[in-house]
């Protein structure tokens, strides 16, 4: 019981609330590179390769709410702290300097996306509300694989991305993304104390890349789909 | 040369501060805080209130001469503080803003004097070793690897002026905290006590109200000792090696 009520404390500490957001961060970040990998198959000439994917997944049943609740829980969790975090801030410091500047060489590793993180978080934030809505309990149409019925997910992301004002809201927000990963990777590890200082440099950079391939990944999709429907 | 210089004044704790222009004529050899001091005594002269600053050694060791300069805690060098800075540095007719020291954790007592008791009570929390561990030469009797002494040196230099907090977006003290647990644990004289300290010490950081890191390293650009963040990553591991063992 004690060491569970410690365990408690620890996690809710300044250093506890950085490993939480690491780790829900991480987690998400897995999630969305096996969401990006599930998503290109919309570029298959053969509507059903997506459509029995989809279907793949919603015969996990029972399981699939089970990781459906979860994955929410991770996402409100990560939410939640990283809200915390900035009101504590704004509480740390009233009131700003009156001029900024710049060390000699740069500020290092703040940048636009560090600074802009609970702003993207809070877009991305509103944005699953809608995208969930849109495609998880979206009005999709029956349709048939296997002699069984399914969800026809692949007309629904095409009529959907038929509009150009879609295509222009999931791409404006997949840039937020691609800020949003590009501090959070880095950040996730340092957080995670996984950093040896030797890697600090190479882990902040692969953060770019990473964060740059996932961004462009979903950007593209919806391009290209209206594109070939033009 | 003469310079435009616009200082934060701030009577008391509870008062409320301005910025308030100054002409001074400094010289180009002169220190920072030197240019300062010239300000004073054209101040004292004209029967005002001198500019109160922190300054003590002025040879970058004591962590006393606090100040923000054009939007940068220790001015525009890396690597120095605010009197190693010297003026030829700036050119003539430039316009210098100088600011304290901002942070729930650092109450301003006057002018750009801000009170860093908190970073006494966080090294009071922990950020010692309890036993005697002899003089020098008891010291040289302990092997110590040459990498870890070299490493827990580098946390070791340390002057606790508070930059880090200073130029944190979110006034955190982790720069500070985990150079001291970083310091301590890497030596066999701080090992044994490493568990409470670092528990310890991430607990009086979050009760004197510094804010939360969130790894934008703008601490690690400003040291004046140049210590790196992966002093941070390393408190982050003591932390959760001392609450889970």
């Amino acid at each position: 019981m004690e060491s569970q009520s410690k365990l408690i404390v620890a996690l809710t500490s300044q250093v506890g609330r950085k490993y939480l957001t690491g780790i829900t961060g991480v987690l998400l970040v897995i999630f969305i590179i096996g969401h990006l990998l599930g998503n290109l198959q919309l570029l298959d000439s053969d509507p059903e390769r997506f459509n029995a994917y989809a279907k793949s997944l919603h015969d996990f049943g029972l399981l699939l709410y089970i990781i459906e609740i979860a994955l929410a829980g991770v996402i409100l969790l990560h939410a939640f702290i990283g809200i915390a975090i900035f009101m504590r801030k704004l509480k740390a410091r009233k009131h700003g300097y009156k001029v900024s500047g710049q060390k000699q060489g740069g500020n290092g590793k703040q940048s636009l996306a560090s600074r802009s993180m609970i702003y993207t978080g809070i877009v991305l934030l509103i944005f699953l509300v809608v995208h969930i809505a849109q495609f998880r309990f979206g009005p999709a149409k029956e349709t048939v694989i296997n002699n069984e019925p399914a969800m026809d997910l692949h007309a629904l992301v095409m009529e959907t991305f038929s509009n150009i004002w879609w295509v222009i809201f999931y791409v404006g927000v997949m840039v937020l993304i691609g800020f949003h990963l590009r501090h959070g990777i880095w950040s996730a590890l340092q957080s995670l104390g996984a950093m040896k200082p030797r890697w600090s440099k190479a882990i902040h950079g692969a953060a770019l890349i990473i964060g740059l391939l996932l961004a462009i990944g979903f950007l593209v999709l919806p391009i290209i789909i209206y594109v070939r429907q033009v | 040369m003469k310079l435009s210089l616009k200082i934060w004044r701030q009577e008391g704790p509870d008062k409320e501060g301005r910025l308030v222009r100054y002409q001074v004529e400094a010289n180009p050899h002169m220190s920072f805080l030197e240019m300062i001091d010239v300000l004073n005594e054209q101040l004292i002269k004209a029967g005002e209130d001198p500019v109160e600053f922190d300054h003590d050694c002025r040879e970058g060791i004591c962590g006393s001469c606090n100040m923000v300069i054009n939007g940068v805690p220790h001015g525009p060098l890396r690597g120095t503080a605010a009197c190693q800075l010297h003026m030829r540095h700036y050119k003539d007719g430039d316009t210098i803003v100088i600011e304290p020291w901002l942070a729930r954790g650092f109450p301003i007592i006057k002018d750009l004097v801000v009170d860093r008791s908190a970073f006494d009570r966080i090294i009071a929390a922990g950020g010692y070793v309890s036993v005697d561990t002899g003089s020098a030469p008891d010291a040289n009797a302990i092997p110590i690897e040459k990498v870890k002494s070299d490493t827990a040196f580098d946390y070791a230099t340390c002057i606790g002026c508070g930059a880090c907090v200073a130029a944190c977006p979110n006034a955190s003290a982790s720069l500070f905290t985990a150079s001291k647990i970083a310091h301590l644990a890497l030596l066999p004289q701080g090992d044994a006590e490493r568990k409470t300290r670092v528990v310890r010490m991430v607990d009086q950081m979050e009760k004197e109200g510094f804010g939360d890191c969130s790894n934008h390293g703008a601490c690690e650009v400003v040291c004046p000792k140049e210590i790196p963040i992966d002093a941070i990553a390393f408190m982050r591991r003591e932390y959760m090696k001392a609450v889970l063992s």
